[in-house]
């Protein structure tokens, strides 16, 4: 290196010892400490941020309210969580919010087959990217918005009805078809997309294969193409049921006088100031999703959110 | 399998019905932004421009599209950098807590907004005791996007495969150099498609925002809920959410070509 340094410099440049270098030189040797690195900052924001205000929330459950001061006082109490659980307009509320997000979910992936199947197996490449915008514009507009625009599709002498009156139907008006019918709608490029992804990822040589071997579209649909849609399936469910379940301004909207879990957590939080009760009734969902999520990892799903 | 050509036009036929029935309720929005009908009668008694000029005077809704777009570049830019941070230690790294990181992740988009909403109200008025305002929407924004950036990442690292780091370490790239010139070129239109949903996600969110916001602060979905049962403020309601959707054409757009481009080059 004395003898001739900068034709040696010339030929393969040495690095300048700099801090950033050592910290490269050290970060490149050990993996645990780039993995620290990496793994910090995320972690520092959603534990001390999402897990201890999930975990407070928990605890919440287990406190009351003095009925009298309306201060919540910290003594450990099954209270609202027995009122929860046996109370008959929970049980009625919970059945009737689960039995809205299944259907909401049904017809969605119901809808979002076709449709994606067509964009990824049939479409060009051209019409498939016109598609993909096609679905993915109306998330934009605003969410509120399209609920208010399905209270006035819905609504007497709103659109579906001066559609459907030259056959003799009628709008359902306001209730719960008229809710299902929103979520439906507000949730349906969160299922399609997943679904669509999971389709472009089944190969073209392996259903050709298919039906080189002699099976119909039909048996080529269930024997090859489902079992590897499904985790994509069901990853797209886990959008559809979740965000119904929590859902309170859809059913103020469209619902009539309907309530939904929501309903009850959102007026106990705030027209009631009962943050202990309005906590016990997240458990539901809480538990709900846990449920869901857990038999969701099984099949992989989670992998293809 | 090969699809018999009346398989294919059912399918399209499918397709263009789905379209048609997911853009009715656009085309009401739209069409009523120029009904002279403030309460939604159909079809409408008669065409106006007053809405549209009216609402771009509008100084509520005005400021209300500026705090939601301030809120939801600073949510996006937070949860790209998080997102980005988690798929990289999740995909290249393997360690003991995998499974749960990555469940955590998830855990905030997977749970209802109403869980979500109310854990953070409870957490930052009676645990750390912040006063809710703009920081606050942010921060619990944050929360849930990191998943959309995470998911759109994840799925690229996978398929990027390390070899091209593995070389371009071994021509003597420190880390850096490395994630500068050969990592991130990769990930660009990852990141891009996934801040867009990230940023469509805060833009719109109405129900954890509801619980994080402060009395003074107004985005733009919580001043719509103010408005949208006021007769003279609706129509005003729909001129916004015409221009919103005409908008997001132009980063989607965008971002389609930019993914499709690449895919060619492959």
């Amino acid at each position: 290196m004395a003898s001739s340094p900068s034709i040696e410099r010339a030929v393969v440049p040495r690095p300048r010892e700099t801090t950033a270098r050592k910290i490269s030189v050290f970060l490149s040797q050990h993996a645990r400490v780039r993995l620290a690195f990496l793994l910090s900052a995320p972690l520092f924001w959603l534990g001390l941020v999402y897990i201890v205000a999930l975990v407070s929330l928990l605890i919440t459950a287990f406190w009351s309210v003095d009925s009298f001061t309306g201060e919540v006082s910290t003594q450990f109490t099954l209270d609202n969580v027995i009122t929860v659980v046996t109370g008959s307009l929970y049980q009625a509320v919970t059945l009737r919010t689960v039995g809205v997000a299944l259907l909401v979910t049904i017809v969605d992936i119901v809808i979002a087959l076709p449709i994606a199947f067509f964009m990824a197996k049939v479409a060009g490449p051209r019409l498939q990217r016109i598609l993909v915008i096609a679905v993915l514009m109306p998330l934009w507009a605003s969410y509120l918005v399209k609920a208010y625009a399905w209270r006035s599709v819905l609504s007497q002498g709103g659109i579906f009805e001066w559609l459907v009156r030259p056959f003799g139907g009628e709008s359902p008006g306001y209730g719960l078809p008229a809710t299902i019918i929103t979520l439906a709608y507000l949730w349906l490029p969160y299922v399609i997309l997943p679904i669509y992804a999971g389709l472009e990822r089944v190969p073209n040589s392996l259903l050709e294969a298919s039906s080189d071997l002699g099976a119909k579209t039909g048996r080529t649909l269930r024997t090859i193409v489902l079992p590897m849609l499904w985790p994509a399936i069901i990853a797209g469910s886990i959008f559809s049921f979740s965000l119904s379940l929590g859902d309170y301004i859809t059913v103020n909207i469209v619902g009539g006088a309907n309530q939904l879990l929501g309903n009850l957590v959102y007026t106990n939080v705030g027209a009631a100031n009962n943050l202990p009760l309005a906590a016990a009734i997240a458990l539901i969902p809480i538990g709900i999703m846990i449920v869901y999520l857990t038999a969701a990892r099984r099949t992989g799903a989670l992998e293809n959110l | 399998m090969r699809l018999s050509r009346p398989a294919r036009i059912t399918l399209g036929t499918v397709t263009g019905l789905i379209l048609l029935v997911i853009y009715l309720p656009l085309l009401v929005v739209f069409v009523n932004s120029f009904s002279t009908s403030t309460n939604l009668t159909w079809p409408p008694p008669g065409f106006t421009l007053e809405w549209w000029g009216k609402a771009f005077q509008n100084q509520g809704a005005l400021d209300a599209i500026a705090t939601s777009a301030q809120v939801a570049v600073l949510a996006t830019a937070i949860s790209l950098v998080l997102g980005t941070l988690v798929s990289l230690a999740l995909q290249r790294h393997k360690f003991f807590g995998r499974d749960a990181v990555s469940l955590l992740v998830i855990l905030p988009i997977a749970l209802p907004g109403i869980v979500t909403g109310i854990a953070l109200n409870n957490f930052f008025r009676t645990i750390i005791d912040v006063r809710l305002g703009l920081l606050t929407i942010v921060i619990a924004h944050a929360t849930f996007c990191i998943v959309t950036v995470f998911n759109n990442v994840i799925a690229r690292l996978r398929r990027m495969g390390t070899s091209l780091e593995e070389a371009s370490a071994d021509l003597g790239a420190g880390v850096w150099t490395t994630f500068r010139l050969v990592t991130f070129p990769q990930l660009r239109s990852a990141l891009l498609a996934g801040g867009l949903l990230a940023f469509a996600l805060s833009f719109d969110e109405i129900i954890v925002t509801t619980f994080t916001a402060g009395a003074g602060v107004t985005t733009l979905p919580i001043w719509i809920l103010d408005n949208l049962f006021r007769p003279n403020q609706a129509p005003i309601v729909n001129v916004i959410a015409v221009v919103l959707v005409l908008v997001s054409i132009v980063p989607i757009y965008f971002a389609q070509r930019l993914a499709g481009a690449e895919q060619l080059q492959k």
